[in-house]
């Protein structure tokens, strides 16, 4: 290999990795609701979305200073989430899993019909003061936001995985993760600690609808990052928090050498094929992920 | 409590009752597990609950413990109806259970399954802890040394790190009792602890009821298959059969009961008294 060649390798590896992150970062959402409460929520990209555009407006028409504006996105996602769990998933505990996954999957939908009906479908800027000047690692250069959010996504995991390792609230989470019935038995409120998971799954979005709605610009479209969810924790472990690093980390940077290596041969697509084909491979050869629990069910 | 009047001398109408059970049935579908049971559980006594397979003895348990609720009947802790109040309120009022197919968190450490069963004890909040780091610091540590003291009295001492899920069969069971004292139940219900035991284990295990019930003064209601070990610990029994109530009194009491007799060899289960 040439250095040239060594050099768009790193380059692909380094991009991959950055958007990796932001990938691992919202799919964090998605896992810390199937861990605690075992819902599988499908309209986690709406989630972002939702964030994305809350921000967008406080910035655009609100005219609030970038923090303020990120505040805002996370307090409105909190409530948000905590009002899903609440009103819509609360009366369906107990209910087969099919009757969770379709409620989330209207929600999607009524969430993407949102902005059109509301304030129209045209794509908004959320700018960030982080510069243009891009950000060169060796042969790479990154957008100075694709930095700022795998450097958030990075702090998200540290502080996620003190939180379940440590905290005693982490560990009561844990165990009613594990075993409902027997977290009753110990006196946890369980109900309160599946609201605190929708809650964090509230922030992560936030903080994901931030970084990628600046990234790509907000319209509806930021919902399909949802999409590449699915992947991630299908290879990481749907209940596993590295699982979902370690699964985005990998989707991103497959995507790019897809992109970069296949792309010129086919004419492009690949970046959104490649994420799927490892996927299907991954459920046949290890359907509970890398890092996932194995559950052994007796019929 | 009342000091050692554990013999199985009925005279000892000092005790009070603390669980009051009355005429309880429970159906699923078509099906009748508990069927207009009553049972008072005096104070500060062992009280076995025995009978055949699918007696009902674990759904009787299951409600006492608010998983299941009643069709009919009450349940009253201290003259307060709990028969409504959901499993972790009845477990801050001083319930504690095991379950009866070893039912602890198995990705965690021994030590931090019993800091589990200190939940019920823990004041301070999310906020508080993160505002207030200092004193939910403070009562980390109290809490940390009621779990070693259990940690010393069930003898797992080189456990306390250990995951649970690596450890032998027994010493799970143990481990559990354990968390089930962390949260310093008055009453504890026990579903079948002994289950899958060998006789060593057994005894142990027998050995901790008995200490639980006598230095700490916790009422025990106990569900075990070993007539042995339930005719030598407790102080009352009763008998259930098919949902109902057949018998009950003291051990020899309930041995010489016709009725008794009949329901264990009816199901051949005659070879239990071994």
């Amino acid at each position: 290999m040439s250095s040239e060649d060594l050099g768009f390798l790193w380059a692909l590896l380094v991009n991959g990795a950055s958007i990796g992150l932001m990938y691992a970062l919202i799919a964090l959402g998605f896992v810390l609701v199937y861990k605690a409460t075992d819902a599988i929520n499908f309209a986690q990209g709406e989630f972002v979305m939702l964030a994305s555009f809350a921000a967008a407006l406080a910035l655009g028409i609100g005219g609030m200073p970038v923090i303020a504006a990120v505040l805002l996105a996370v307090a409105l996602m909190i409530g948000f989430s905590f009002g899903l769990e609440r009103v819509v998933l609360r009366p369906l505990l107990g209910r087969p899993v099919v009757a969770v996954i379709m409620a989330t999957i209207g929600l999607a939908a009524m969430l993407r019909g949102l902005p059109p009906i509301t304030i129209g479908g045209e794509t908004r800027a959320l700018p960030l003061p982080v510069g243009d000047e891009p950000v060169r690692l060796g042969a790479a250069s990154l957008p100075p936001i694709q930095v700022v959010g795998a450097i958030v996504a990075v702090l998200f995991f540290v502080a996620f995985t003190w939180f379940f390792k440590k905290s005693r609230m982490g560990v009561a989470m844990r165990a009613v993760a594990d075993n409902q019935q027997v977290a009753m038995a110990m006196g946890i409120n369980v109900e309160r600690y599946f609201a605190l998971a929708w809650a964090m799954a509230g922030i992560v979005s936030a903080l994901g609808g931030v970084l990628w709605g600046s990234m790509l610009g907000v319209d509806v479209h930021v919902a399909v990052i949802g999409l590449k969810v699915f992947p991630v924790v299908i290879l990481g472990g749907l209940d596993s928090i590295g699982g979902a690093l370690v699964g985005g980390l990998i989707i991103g940077i497959v995507e790019s050498l897809a992109a970069g290596y296949l792309d010129p041969y086919v004419g492009g697509g690949t970046k959104d094929f490649a994420p799927y084909l490892l996927m299907i491979l991954v459920l046949m050869f290890r359907p509970y992920g890398i890092f996932g629990k194995r559950k052994i069910e007796r019929v | 409590m009342t000091e050692a009047s554990v013999s199985s001398a009925r005279g000892a109408p000092a005790a009070k009752i603390v669980l009051d059970i009355a005429d309880v049935s429970k159906k699923f579908g078509g099906v009748t597990a508990v069927e207009n049971v009553a049972m008072t559980v005096p104070e500060g006594r062992i009280l076995s609950v025995i009978g055949p397979n699918g007696a009902g003895k674990t759904s009787l348990l299951n409600m006492i413990s608010g998983f299941y609720k009643p069709d009919t009947g009450s349940i009253r802790l201290r003259g307060d109806d709990i028969t409504s109040k959901r499993p972790s309120e009845i477990a801050a009022l001083g319930i504690a259970r095991t379950f009866q197919n070893i039912a602890l968190f198995s990705g965690l450490t021994v030590l931090d399954n019993l800091m589990l069963g200190r939940h019920v004890h823990m004041k301070s909040g999310v906020l508080a802890s993160a505002l207030y780091w200092g004193w939910a610091r403070k009562e980390e540590i109290a809490h940390r040394q009621r779990c070693e003291e259990i940690i010393e009295f069930l003898k797992l001492q080189d456990l306390r790190k250990q995951q649970t899920a690596a450890l032998a069969y027994g010493l799970r069971k143990r481990v559990e009792l354990g968390r089930a004292l962390a949260l310093e139940p008055k009453i504890l219900l026990l579903d079948e602890p002994m289950g899958g035991m060998n006789q060593e284990e057994k005894e142990d295990m027998a050995r901790f009821i008995l200490d639980v019930n006598q230095e700490r003064g916790v009422t025990v209601v106990l569900i075990e298959h070993d007539m042995g070990v339930v005719m030598d610990i407790s102080d009352q029994v009763v008998v259930l059969d098919r949902g109902r109530r057949i018998g009950g009194g003291t051990p020899d009491e309930v041995q010489r009961d016709p009725r008794v007799i009949q329901a264990y060899l009816g199901t051949s289960k005659g070879a239990a008294a071994a």
